[in-house]
């Protein structure tokens, strides 16, 4: 490979690292969010799921009503469709106080059910896989040859790096919400004594992690393809609540972990088509070993918030 | 004749968890700028009553005024609002964060935290309340009497003028806690009102100026410090004359050494030393006492003993055969009994008492290689008889009380006349008579010839129980004293540390 043909591989790398990225920094700062208060949100893999199916038809349904702004209503629909089941996942776990991984693995069934019931009933069984228009990517810095093309990327990319990613650490560390939200997942006979809402605190995490996770799901459907398919979120979920261990519950790691897969996955598209003779699956599978591998290394000694999968009751 | 509102008073506190009433009808109130105690005995609804002022907990019946006015608190958070704060006795701390974090937690004035400008503050209050602390150190990295200054800053910090302490001692060393009574003193003197839970008849002597009894949830009675004695205020909490245990011969028939232990080291369950180089015996009828600030080691120790830690270095021998590392079921084999300090961990709660009673030697009680419950009943109901255990055979053990199933415990232990015994704790969060009940036992124990390892960090029972006193402090024992040359001066030095 010469200089030139191996520069184009390197920037083509890193633009689809960054977009392969995007939606597991939705989905693990969403989880690190919830996990912080103290709840495992299992319900991440169908909650992305059912974002991405909400965002999908609500937008297509807009365009269909010839709704300009059809795709920010797609969002608008993941979002909505995240706080309700991040709303059921608190009314299991926080308020009945139900074990966590069987109402998180509940919510998930539930999500995906539902999505795959909503698709048949909004488009029926048509032949031609439906489709809308996705959300286009900025050229930021236009057709400049390696920085072009490594910017070129979804509002939503930017919006996760740029935005949410500093936003997540300061709401953490630096308000008080934060520090009530921390509180309540390490201590929440600590927090209810010093006057912190626990349920309200508890809800408040979901809700917020349960929107961030539909809109990382809804980045698939109305950004990156147009168009949903049963196949679409493939165990991103999964691997955000990998990435979340392996971030140590930190905002800033959980980026850093996303982009590592992301890094991984765009490296074995890449593979698959160098011509090497094995099945495209062993590529496939390759992120999902990484992340494995990253979690058997850094997860070991890793320092659970106190009061993880812990309901709170006050006597 | 018009006097100043309370500070705080409560009338006709009910408060019923299912069956049992914890508090019935109790009145209290609480000067302002006045230390009063409530004292009574473990169970006596003193912590009931006080969570309810706190809005930890909602009576049932009855009416919270504060300053004279009314007040109706459902949550910490109402009763931060009226100027409570209270000091629970597990301590309400996050401990991953810092002390300034858990200062201001839940009492933020604005979304966004200035955390130099928090620091600061911290830092002035405790300058202002003459009580020292790090506003930027971990709490996880502090000793318990610092995180006992980083509570009591906490409720000042939100504007308590009434202080409630949950039993502030049970967790500090003598000298610790006369730091502490310095601090109230300045406080009561600068205004706040304190209310001191408590079982200590000398302390509560010593820090205050009212005494409140609560006995089995009702009120005893409301007497002046300076009117009262320690025999006087003990006969209020029981309701009877108290009666300690003595021990028969003070000087025992001490004989040959049944325990010995030669440098063993330990590590905690964080893989931190703790346990260093330890070496001490104990004789055939002797009561060694092991004293030491709660955390210094002693669980490891005992846990090491009992066969359920292993032991970095040293050597373990019990009656002349060593049992180093052995499993708990080597070291019963070589004539050890244990009674270890969590009682809910050494038994199962879901099985019966017969079944618990059983359990450490099933082998006993099997029959054609099926278990014999008749054998288990009958063995049941021979112990329950001869320890006074109030119980039947087939009761579930965690409905038992903590003195009955400490007595299954003890009965499980001592019918097997074990020549070496660990305790550990025996008397925790038991009652009087119950408490009594226990030492009582090992005193037979100890009269029968049996060499007894005491661990307790209450010095009462070791000053009571003790031939010789050892003291631990952060894994090494300071001193072993005859129980002659031991005073609560000595010890409480040594238990912090300073060699005398």
């Amino acid at each position: 490979m010469d200089d030139t043909l191996f520069v184009t591989f390197l920037v083509g790398l890193i633009a689809a690292t960054l977009r392969v990225a995007t939606p597991l920094v939705y989905g693990s700062i969403g989880e690190v969010i919830t996990e912080r208060a103290g709840i495992l949100n299992l319900g991440i893999e169908g909650i992305m799921f059912l974002g991405a199916f909400a965002g999908f038809a609500v937008a297509a349904k807009s365009f269909e009503a010839g709704i300009g702004g059809y795709l920010w209503l797609g969002l608008l629909g993941a979002i909505v469709s995240g706080v309700l089941m991040a709303l059921l996942m608190g009314l299991l776990t926080v308020t009945l106080g139900l074990n966590q991984h069987v109402s998180g693995l509940g919510i998930t069934l539930l999500a995906i059910g539902l999505s795959l019931f909503g698709f048949r009933l909004v488009f029926g069984e048509s032949s031609v896989l439906p489709s809308v228009d996705p959300f286009s990517q900025l050229f930021v810095f236009g057709e400049t040859p390696i920085l072009g093309p490594i910017f070129k990327q979804y509002l939503l990319t930017y919006v996760a790096f740029l935005v949410l990613v500093p936003l997540a650490w300061w709401l953490l560390y630096r308000t008080s919400f934060g520090l009530e939200l921390r509180s309540v997942g390490e201590n929440p006979e600590a927090a209810d004594a010093a006057g912190v809402n626990v349920f309200r605190t508890r809800y408040l995490a979901l809700v917020i992690g349960g929107a961030l996770m539909a809109v990382g799901g809804a980045f698939l459907s109305i950004a990156q393809l147009g168009a949903f398919s049963p196949g679409i979120i493939a165990g991103r979920g999964w691997v955000c609540i990998a990435l979340v261990i392996f971030a140590r519950w930190d905002p800033i790691r959980a980026t850093a972990g996303a982009v590592l897969f992301g890094a991984v996955f765009a490296l074995q598209l890449r593979l698959q088509t160098l011509g090497f003779d094995l099945p495209f699956e062993v590529f496939l599978a390759l992120p999902y070993l990484v992340t494995i591998l990253a979690l058997a290394i850094t997860g070991r000694n890793a320092n659970y918030p106190g009061a993880y999968l812990k309901p709170y009751r006050r006597e | 004749m018009p006097h100043e509102p309370y500070a705080v008073e409560m009338r006709g506190i009910t408060k019923r968890f299912g069956t049992i009433t914890a508090n019935r009808a109790v009145d209290f109130a609480l000067r302002k700028g006045e230390v009063q105690a409530l004292l009574g005995e473990n169970g006596a609804g003193k912590t009931t009553l006080m969570r309810i002022l706190y809005g930890l907990y909602h009576a049932d019946e009855g009416d919270i005024f504060v300053d004279g006015q009314m007040a109706d608190i459902r949550s910490p958070r109402h009763a931060i609002a009226h100027g409570v704060g209270m000091v629970t006795q597990h301590f309400a701390l996050v401990p991953p964060i810092t002390v300034t974090e858990n200062i201001i937690l839940g009492y933020t004035d604005r979304f966004n935290i200035d955390l130099d400008a928090a620091h600061n503050k911290v830092a002035e209050a405790s300058r202002r309340f003459g009580i020292a602390i790090e506003p930027r150190a971990l709490v996880k990295n502090l000793s318990v009497g610092e995180r006992q200054r980083v509570e009591i800053i906490k409720a000042l910090y939100r504007d308590a003028k009434v202080l409630i302490l949950d039993e502030p001692t049970a967790v500090l060393a003598p000298q610790e806690a006369d730091e502490l009574f310095e601090s109230l003193k300045r406080l009561r003197d600068s205004g706040l009102s304190v209310i001191f839970i408590s079982h200590k008849l000398h302390e509560v002597m010593a820090i205050t100026d009212r005494v409140t009894v609560l006995r089995s949830g009702e009120l005893a009675g409301t007497v002046n410090t300076a009117e009262t004695n320690q025999a006087d205020l003990a006969k209020m909490m029981v309701g009877r004359e108290t009666f300690g245990v003595t021990k028969s011969d003070v000087n025992g028939r001490q004989g040959d050494i049944a325990l010995r232990l030669e440098k063993i080291s330990a590590l905690d369950s964080k893989e931190l030393v703790a346990l260093k180089e330890i070496s001490f015996e104990v004789r055939t009828g002797e009561i060694l006492g092991l004293a030491g600030v709660s955390g210094n080691g002693q669980s490891e120790l005992a846990q090491v003993l009992e066969g359920t830690r292993p032991s970095t270095g040293g050597r373990v021998s019990a009656n002349g055969r060593e049992i180093t590392n052995a499993g708990p079921e080597q070291i019963m084999a070589t004539g050890v009994g244990r009674i270890p300090e969590d009682r809910h961990e050494s038994v199962v709660a879901e099985m019966t008492v017969a079944q618990n009673m059983a359990l450490e030697h099933l082998h006993e009680f099997v029959r054609r290689g099926m278990l014999d419950k008749k054998r288990i009943r009958a063995h049941a109901e021979t112990l329950i008889e001869a320890y006074q255990i109030k119980a039947r055979p087939n009761d579930r053990i965690r409905t038992l009380s903590g003195g009955n199933m400490q007595k299954v415990i003890l009965a499980r232990v001592l019918e097997r006349n074990p020549s070496v015994i660990i305790v550990a704790q025996p008397t925790r969060g038991l009652d009087v008579g119950a408490t009594e009940y226990v030492r009582q036992k090992l005193l037979e124990q100890r009269q029968r010839g049996a060499a007894i390892l005491l661990i307790s960090e209450d010095l009462d029972e070791i000053l009571e129980l003790s031939d010789r006193i050892a003291v631990i402090y952060e894994g090494e024992i300071m001193n072993v004293l005859p129980a002659a040359e031991a005073d609560i001066e000595r010890l409480g030095l040594l238990m912090c540390g300073v060699s005398v």
